[in-house]
């Protein structure tokens, strides 16, 4: 009888909202595209999608539609099995960082208190760098698994931008770590909630520039698109998808950019704090729905720098991008840090 | 080294500048221009709906002419077939009979008077070169067709609408074409 003596009501929560939370980001990414080809218009002169439902809003299902209704082709000098794999695991890599980050602080339901985080683990950064990693994995069995020359080309440009990227994210990171003095991003973001206390961006400036340049990287955006180089790599390390793998690809990608801008959010922006306002004085129910607001628009904020940065920089060359990342984010991101250790260490004994 | 033309450009091959590796503020410059671009006014044009404006001299479809009885003006005399440069036009003369005054305004007619809209490049060579006032070149521009036999225009696409039977759709035509 011990399976019975099993909290029923917090499994249906959590449930309820990792369901929420997935299907949420996955509309999110719906519009995304379409956000990005509307910002790519404005930022060129034109309108834009226009044509389908009111102001092209039905735009991202009818690409969809399409990309579900094409010719799914295996080619068969593949290995079937990764071929497969790949799209599912950039899918399942860019859908799993949402697990730990808090959309707002909690809600009273039915006599609970449900945090509304999926998970808050006390490792919660690093839970997900190491997710963010696997999704290294997506790029690199897909363009191994196509066999093609350019594909696999792309694959190891991505995976060594991934890596090289990766060190220079963490050390930026190391120096929030050393402010907030935990992993777990609920507390993070309560930091800076405290009173008294400002955003993290006020005390890590260049810590968040790094992590922004970073990020963009991780998400292989603009300028660091290397993997999808159209002009030198025909297409990337997705070139020999069709149908809905590459629809998985294209999406995990831009569900991708969410979360990084989610997590960009929690980290140097105050997650779902509202500036000038005290939380604590609303109620709770009331208190949750401010901060879901608030930390989409921080959201929709970053995403739109993304884009806005993605349709102004052309790419960077392999070996700029490699000079950027090794000899000028690493060693920047490491002075950062002791500064930020230095002063801590300043402060603790001033 | 002698340069070849008076053409040459020195290319720089300066090490970049501290300012420049930063890369940032090249980067905001770029993004402040972007960002300047949404508040520009967007020159397209919502085609089907809208329109563009053409100019009066505008050379566009042909148009076969009637007079103001509604009369055919054209006589098939072959002038404008002989005057294109891209032999778009194609013609078959016939004799008007007694009776048929009404339709046709000279003695000879066109029979068959067809123009390839894909042939033609809309030099107005024809206009210029018809005696009888027959052939004009409207404002409007061949919509899209499924088959290349559905770019040859006949009659019953170039004549105008008949001015004594039909003046509304005259005047509806007038509106867009002429």
């Amino acid at each position: 009888m011990t399976i019975l003596a099993f909290d029923w009501a917090l499994l249906i929560e959590k449930l309820v909202l990792i369901a929420i939370i997935v299907f949420g980001s996955l509309g999110i990414a719906l519009y995304t595209t379409f956000a990005e080809r509307k910002v790519a218009a404005i930022l060129q002169d034109r309108p834009g999608p226009n044509r389908a439902g009111p102001f092209g809003l039905l735009q991202p299902f009818a690409d969809g539609l399409k990309l579900i209704m094409k010719e799914e082709i295996i080619p068969n000098t593949s290995n079937k099995v990764l071929f497969i794999l790949g799209p599912a695991m950039a899918m399942t890599a860019a859908l799993m960082t949402c697990a730990v980050i808090p959309w707002s602080s909690h809600v009273e339901l039915f006599d609970r208190k449900i945090e509304l985080q999926i998970a808050d683990i006390n490792i919660g950064i690093l839970y997900v760098f190491g997710v963010v990693s696997m999704g290294v994995y997506g790029i690199m069995i897909g363009g191994w698994a196509s066999n093609n020359k350019f594909s696999l080309m792309a694959a190891l440009r991505g995976a060594s931008q991934a890596i090289s990227y990766e060190l220079a994210m963490g050390l930026a990171l190391i120096a929030v770590l050393m402010l907030s003095g935990s992993l777990s991003l609920k507390t993070i973001v309560g930091e800076q909630m405290a009173q008294g206390n400002l955003w993290n961006i006020a005390y890590q400036p260049l810590g968040f520039l790094i992590f922004f340049v970073c990020a963009l990287a991780e998400c292989n955006r603009t300028p660091f698109d290397l993997p999808e180089a159209e002009n030198e790599l025909n297409f990337g390390y997705h070139q020999e998808y069709s149908s809905m793998k590459l629809g998985f690809y294209l999406f995990a990608e831009y569900v991708n950019m969410i979360m990084s801008s989610a997590i960009m959010a929690c980290l140097y922006f105050g997650g779902y704090d509202v500036p000038f306002l005290d939380e604590s004085t609303l109620a709770p129910n009331i208190a949750a729905l401010i901060g879901v607001g608030a930390l989409l628009v921080k959201i929709v904020i970053f995403i739109f720098i993304f884009m806005w940065i993605r349709w102004t920089i052309p790419r960077f060359r392999y070996d700029q991008l490699m000079n950027l990342g090794w000899k000028t984010m690493i060693p920047l991101a490491l002075a950062n840090m002791l500064i930020t250790g230095a002063v801590i260490l300043w402060r603790a004994g001033g | 080294m002698q340069a070849l033309t008076n053409r040459v450009k020195e290319v720089n091959r300066k090490p970049m500048s501290f300012m420049e590796k930063l890369y940032l503020p090249a980067i905001f410059k770029g993004m402040a221009i972007t960002f300047s671009h949404i508040f520009k006014k967007k020159p397209t044009i919502q085609y089907p709906e809208q329109k563009r404006e053409f100019s009066p001299v505008f050379r566009g479809l042909h148009v076969l002419n009637r007079d103001e009885e509604g009369r055919e003006r054209c006589t098939a005399c072959g002038l404008c077939a002989v005057a294109c440069p891209a032999e778009a036009i194609t013609m078959e003369a016939a004799e008007r009979l007694p009776g048929e005054e009404h339709l046709y305004r000279e003695e000879k007619y066109a029979a068959r008077y067809e123009i390839n809209m894909l042939r033609c490049i809309f030099c107005g060579l024809c206009e210029e070169a018809c005696p009888k006032d027959a052939v004009y070149l409207s404002e409007t521009f061949a919509p899209a067709n499924y088959t290349r036999k559905g770019f040859v225009y006949g009659k019953e696409d170039l004549l105008i609408p008949n001015p004594k039977t039909d003046p509304q759709g005259l005047a509806e035509a007038r509106g867009q074409h002429i």
